[in-house]
């Protein structure tokens, strides 16, 4: 007789479809082969959902607070902080507007313009939701009434090197002339976590440019199962009353704060927690 | 009885003109012509094998005098060299409207295509008629599309008596079609970029066939996306048609462009390797609204009869 083969931990992964039934809610906007006109596709989302699950709950172990701040319904802008080389963070979010006990949130999001460029990562960034940062595509979803997460750092944010952890960079302004003209609120974002879990120490430029990228991280070739918390702020009004770029930046500020102001705060309660722990474990080994 | 309205069209040894002849011809007394070849097209078309810039184009102008001009012929980036193509593309196309001025001639469909948005990573999706063009950017094998699009628009609102509408449409495919995406999609296997899968669009030949002849007909001077609003990855078509991938190198870029250069495979030209990478998606909307027009053919219909042919 044969051994009882156990399912290795990627099929586990991929057929579990206790998260179909957030994807199956999703409004039917795809054609006659599951893709909409960004390449979301519906059997890529289900696939990205099981795996994001278990990114969530088994691998970063994720504990998101303030999910009640994000709107059950009509458009608005999800602004975080950015870091870990790759877009785990808004795969996380994701997630988490997916599965919001308050309600439910199709993520859609804006991503960096260079990742279309990269082999395997744009098609499955696009096929899961993800669309290039361009205001007309931001527009079209907000117009739609959609939950869009934008990441104002950008590339600066995402592929900083790791001695530069948690310090905000500079943030583009796009996200607050969509805001203001499109009347969507702001969810200010902090993540708390993601930046150790792949760590960048030096940025290759020359190989960066030998293959159209715009860096070239020197990172340690795994990625670290680091402890992340979400912590979702309360919603920011902008009216489309301003026009000067001096105005506008004071307002982009103003979000910058509310992050910043969220991040210092959570690592905080990180270091809390990360003592509560080691006090635990100092008692036990006593014991 | 009256008689019939005259009517020049051009590129007529192409397969969609051959069916849009065939669809007026009833209607319509069609004079064919073509740049590469003298095409037999039965009793009531009368045809000839023509230089734009020579003068016989002008005898036919002055011989018949046309009430319309639908003008399909083009001589595409794998045929003949940058330069022969220019002057019959963009010089042609100037002589024509020249033509079609001096011999008041009231309207005139022009076929451009999708390729003229160019293929970049930063297109944001459904781009709209008031989109740069932006192919001759990433190409110079493209400049002759966009320069011919150029001079359409512009003979478009100088001379707004020739009621010129300019047609993009997305990829035709389908019995007869000889394009890149109908030669991938014919062979039983088409090399893909390794790591690249295009979100596409594609109308079937009849119903371009029917989005010319409508807009021809209605006359609506302007120009116009022509794509349905149904989609679907490069490589998931590719499967769908029954072709099985040859996965080619996507990085560095200068890599894959010497593998092209080197192979010279007609279904895998070096100057469409962009569009093997990044989506050109088009609105079609507007000109659904204003003809009134929804393709009959589905995605479906497309991959089936590729599929048959293997």
């Amino acid at each position: 007789m044969g051994k009882n083969k156990k399912p290795n931990i990627i099929n586990k992964i991929f057929n579990d479809s206790s998260v179909d039934e957030y994807v199956n809610v999703f409004p039917n906007r795809v054609g006659s082969h599951g893709f909409d006109a960004w390449g979301f596709n519906i059997k890529n989302m289900k696939n990205n959902m099981r795996f994001s699950k278990f990114l969530y709950e088994n691998f970063f172990k994720v504990e998101a607070f303030g999910l009640e701040n994000i709107p059950k319904e009509g458009r608005c802008l999800i602004i975080p902080n950015h870091s870990g080389q790759l877009p785990f963070d808004g795969m996380l979010i994701g997630y988490s507007l997916l599965t919001n006990p308050f309600g439910a949130r199709a993520p859609k999001a804006m991503v960096e313009r260079f990742l279309p460029t990269v082999p395997f990562i744009g098609n499955w960034l696009s096929s899961v939701g993800a669309v290039i940062g361009d205001p007309i595509n931001c527009e079209r979803m907000l117009d739609n009434e959609e939950a869009v997460i934008a990441f104002p750092e950008g590339v600066r944010g995402s592929n900083k090197l790791y001695k530069l952890r948690y310090q905000l960079q500079r943030f583009g302004a796009g996200f607050m002339h969509l805001s203001m003209k499109h009347n969507a609120p702001i969810i200010p974002v902090a993540v708390i976590g993601m930046e150790e879990s792949i760590r960048s120490y030096a940025d290759i430029k020359p190989l960066a440019k030998m293959f159209g990228m715009p860096v070239a991280p020197l990172v340690l070739p795994f990625v670290f199962p680091t402890k992340v918390f979400l912590y979702f702020g309360k919603p920011m009004y902008f009216k489309n009353d301003v026009y000067k770029d001096s105005d506008i930046k004071e307002r982009v500020d103003k979000v910058k704060i509310a992050i910043n102001d969220m991040i210092q705060e959570g690592l905080a309660k990180r270091t809390e927690h990360q003592n509560e722990l080691k006090l635990k474990k100092n008692a036990k080994s006593k014991e | 009885m009256e008689p019939k309205k005259k009517i020049l069209v051009t590129g007529a040894a192409g397969a969609l003109a051959k069916k849009v002849i065939d669809k007026l011809k009833n209607d319509y007394k069609i004079i064919a012509v073509d740049f590469r070849s003298k095409v037999d097209l039965g009793i009531p078309v009368e045809s000839y094998k023509v230089d734009f810039n020579k003068r016989l184009f002008e005898d036919i102008f002055r011989e018949h005098h046309f009430d319309g001009i639908i003008h399909l012929g083009r001589i595409s980036a794998q045929e003949l060299n940058r330069f022969t193509r220019y002057n019959a593309n963009v010089i042609g196309t100037r002589k024509l409207f020249d033509l079609a001025r001096k011999y008041d001639v009231p309207k005139t469909l022009v076929m451009s295509t999708y390729f003229v948005y160019g293929a970049s990573a930063y297109n944001p999706s459904l781009l709209d008629e008031t989109t740069p063009l932006k192919a001759s950017e990433l190409t110079m094998d493209l400049v002759d599309s966009v320069e011919l699009e150029n001079l359409s628009s512009i003979y478009l609102y100088k001379h707004p008596e020739l009621n010129i509408t300019v047609l993009r449409p997305c990829n035709i495919a389908g019995p007869g079609v000889r394009n890149t995406f109908s030669l991938l999609f014919s062979e039983k296997r088409s090399p893909v970029l390794w790591g690249f899968s295009p979100l596409m669009q594609f109308i079937h030949i009849d119903d371009m066939r029917d989005a010319i002849c409508i807009a021809f007909e209605k006359n609506v001077a302007g120009v116009y996306n022509v794509a349905p609003d149904d989609y679907i990855g490069f490589q998931d078509a590719i499967k769908a048609s029954g072709s099985k991938t040859i996965q080619i190198p996507s990085v560095p870029p200068a890599l894959t462009e010497s593998i092209a250069r080197f192979l010279k495979w007609k279904s895998f030209p070096p100057y469409l390797i962009n569009y093997f990478k990044y989506p050109v998606i088009i609105d079609g909307s507007l000109f659904s609204k204003t003809f009134n027009f929804k393709p009959k053919k589905t995605l479906d219909d497309i991959f089936t009869y590729y599929k048959s042919l293997k």
